[in-house]
C-alpha cells in the first residue's frame, strides 16, 4: 500500500535544509541504506533549490510544494513550484571541458546522477520535477529449519 | 555550519574546514576566507576538507569559483584529505580532474613547489 506524505515551504534558503531532512526521513523509513539516503536528500535538495531560486525567484508568496510516494516498488518524490517555467533542460552540460569551471549548473545534473528517474515538467503555471528511487526487492526468506 | 580556520605552513597557507558547505552560510564564509587570504597577498593555499561532512552542489561552485581566483592571481590551490562523499562528487562532475587533491598534509605543502602534472597526485 503506498504512503504518501506532503510538506509546504516559503521561498526561501532555509527551506532547503527541511527538505533535506525530511527526504532523508523519508528515505530512511523506506530501508535505503545510509549511502542511498545521502543521494535521495541531495537531489531533493538540489531540485529544492532550483525551485526556491529559479522557479520562484525567492517570492515569499509563492510556495514549493514537496510529494513524496512510497510504494513497494519505488518511492516517488514531487517538487513543485509556482514560478514561470524554468526550463532546466536548458541548464548547459556541466561535464563539458568549457563548463567544468563554471560556478553553478550542477543541481539538475547531481539529482540525474543520484536518482533513477527524473521528469522535468515545465509549465505557465510553473514546474514540476519527478524524483524517482527504485526500491530494492526484499531478500527472499529462508525455509525454516526443520 | 561551517568552521573555518586558518594556519601557515612556509609559504603555504591550510585551511582548515569543518561541517558543510552548502547554499547560503558555509558557501558564503567559504569564498569570504578564500578572498581574505588573497587579499592578504596569500595565493597559495590548501583547503583541508577531512571534517567537511557535506558539500552541495552550491559549495562545488564556491571550490570552483575560489580556484579560478586564485589561479588569476598567480597562485595555487589544493585539496587534501576529501572524505568518501566529497571524493565521489567531485568524481561525479568530473571536478576530480580540475582539482590537485592530496591526501597526506606534507606531501600537500611540498606539491605546492612542483610543476602542475609532475606532483604524482590523483
Amino acid at each position: 500500500m503506498a504512503q504518501r506524505q506532503a510538506i509546504v515551504l516559503d521561498s526561501r534558503i532555509e527551506s532547503v535544509d527541511q527538505a533535506e531532512a525530511t527526504a532523508e526521513r523519508v528515505a530512511a523509513s523506506a530501508g535505503f541504506d545510509e549511502s542511498e539516503r545521502h543521494r535521495i536528500a541531495m537531489a531533493v535538495r538540489e531540485i529544492t533549490v532550483n525551485a526556491v531560486m529559479h522557479g520562484n525567484a525567492y517570492d515569499r508568496g509563492k510556495k514549493v510544494t514537496i510529494e513524496f510516494q512510497l510504494s513497494p516498488d519505488e518511492l516517488v518524490v514531487k517538487i513543485s513550484d509556482q514560478g514561470t517555467g524554468f526550463d532546466m533542460e536548458v541548464v548547459a552540460d556541466p561535464l563539458a571541458p568549457e563548463n567544468l569551471l563554471r560556478a553553478s549548473g550542477r543541481g539538475i545534473f547531481l539529482a540525474r546522477a543520484f536518482m533513477d528517474q527524473v521528469d522535468v515538467q515545465p509549465s505557465s503555471a510553473g514546474t514540476s520535477v519527478l524524483l524517482i528511487k527504485h526500491r530494492q526487492p526484499p531478500l527472499p526468506t529462508p525455509p525454516p529449519h526443520k | 555550519m561551517i568552521k573555518v580556520t586558518c594556519r601557515r605552513i612556509d609559504s603555504v597557507t591550510v585551511v582548515d574546514l569543518g561541517g558543510r558547505i552548502t547554499l547560503g552560510e558555509g558557501a558564503t564564509v567559504l569564498r569570504d576566507a578564500i578572498r581574505e587570504l588573497l587579499a592578504k597577498g596569500d595565493n597559495r593555499i590548501l583547503l583541508n576538507l577531512g571534517d567537511v561532512t557535506y558539500i552541495d552542489s552550491s559549495g562545488l561552485g564556491e571550490l570552483v569559483s575560489g580556484f579560478s581566483l586564485v589561479r588569476k592571481s598567480g597562485g595555487d590551490l589544493k585539496l587534501l584529505h576529501l572524505t568518501r562523499k566529497v571524493h565521489d562528487l567531485l568524481q561525479i562532475t568530473k571536478l576530480y580532474t580540475v582539482f590537485d587533491v592530496q591526501d597526506d598534509e606534507a606531501r600537500a605543502i611540498a606539491a605546492f613547489d612542483t610543476p602542475a602534472g609532475a606532483s604524482g597526485a590523483h
